[in-house]
């Protein structure tokens, strides 16, 4: 086993509330872009409540949600985001989210035993605005490897 | 190293060979090539090396299922993932291209830069949809569910980069390219270009 996991956390900016006909096509695919993460290779964990997802977590904002997940590789999540379905929200997102001023976006390497809590979450975002990719906070764009793994 | 590559493409058996191994979904075998252009095996494999040797394509192994011979693995070719260009005067056309799709995603203008990206492909459009596919280079071909899936495609690097905007860009310049008889959709494998497109005259 590895001795790492990739935490992922984005963050997305309403345009209108989740029950209004604005964002009506985005919650209505969000069942089964969860359940494809949930059945993606490599995937390892997501922040849900007893609704099955975590659109009712607003730490961020009343206006923002956020999307907290784990995966066993950058591959796996690469792959689920770029090489799936996923991919299609990805290209309407501008017409349910607002742009943020900041990254939306961040991943960082933890222990295989522990979850990431949303305050982890938000500092390493924080951490990505104010000092760009670094092993401690990056992106798909500029990932780095595990801790303990040689760069390829 | 591109130029030296490019440079291989001037021999005509050789071109003939590439053209051959790089229209194939599956990496291919010397007696294959061969058989298809008809040159012997050694020739082929002469031709085959020298376009692995710069670059232009990639050797795998693969053990041949069953018969004699089985388990000795055979010397497949297929493209490279490396890209070629040569452009002179000097160009970069991909680094502007990076940084406007970054300065797109980040003032929200992805709706704008889809309309721009439709009325660019109409202007693109033309003749039946397979040959003006290939003409643009997305390599098209047609799946057993007569889903037309496209093998290449042409705005890879920056797809990488910045997926979301780029994939919708080439959904939207293809939409305006086919026009009201095809329906276009992302449904992305695991290679080449997330477009899929079915004519409407297939829909049941």
């Amino acid at each position: 086993m590895a001795e790492h996991h990739l935490a992922q956390l984005n963050i997305a900016r309403l345009r209108a509330p989740l029950d209004s006909p604005e964002l009506a096509d985005f919650v209505a695919r969000l069942p089964e872009i969860n359940g494809l993460a949930d059945d993606s290779p490599g995937f390892v964990w997501r922040l849900q409540d007893e609704a099955g997802d975590a659109t009712a977590l607003r730490p961020f904002g009343t206006d923002v949600i956020v999307n907290l997940t784990v995966w066993q590789s950058v591959e796996s999540l690469h792959a689920f985001v770029y090489r799936t379905v996923h991919l299609e929200p990805m290209r309407r997102r501008r017409e349910w989210f607002v742009p943020l001023d900041g990254p939306h976006l961040v991943l960082w390497w933890l222990p295989a035993d522990v979850l990431p809590t949303l305050g982890e979450a938000a500092e390493r975002l924080d951490l990505l605005g104010r000092d760009g990719p670094s092993a401690a906070a990056f992106t798909l764009r500029e990932p780095y490897p595990a801790p303990g793994v040689l760069a390829g | 190293m591109s130029l030296e590559a490019i440079g291989a493409l001037r021999e005509q058996v050789r071109r003939t060979v590439y053209e051959y191994v790089v229209a194939r979904a599956e990496p291919v075998s010397r007696n294959e090539v061969g058989e298809a252009v008809a040159i012997g095996r050694t020739l082929a494999a002469f031709h085959l090396d020298k376009l692995a040797s710069v670059g232009l394509l990639e050797v795998t192994f693969a053990a041949r299922a069953g018969g004699p011979g089985a388990g000795r693995p055979a010397k497949l070719y297929r493209r490279s993932s490396v890209e070629h260009a040569v452009v002179l005067p000097p160009r970069d056309y991909r680094l502007l291209a990076g940084m406007l799709a970054s300065a797109i995603e980040r003032v929200g203008a992805e709706p704008a830069a889809y309309a721009a990206a439709r009325e660019q492909g109409a202007k693109l459009a033309g003749g039946a949809a397979m040959p003006r596919l290939v003409e643009l280079g997305y390599e098209p071909f047609e799946d057993a569910d007569r889903t037309i899936r496209l093998r290449n495609c042409p705005f890879d690097a920056v797809a990488q980069s910045h997926a979301g905007l780029v994939c919708g860009l080439n959904l939207a310049l293809l939409e305006g390219v086919l026009g009201e008889g095809h329906v276009v959709r992302l449904d992305p494998g695991p290679t080449g270009c997330c477009v899929a497109i079915r004519s409407k005259d297939n829909e049941a």
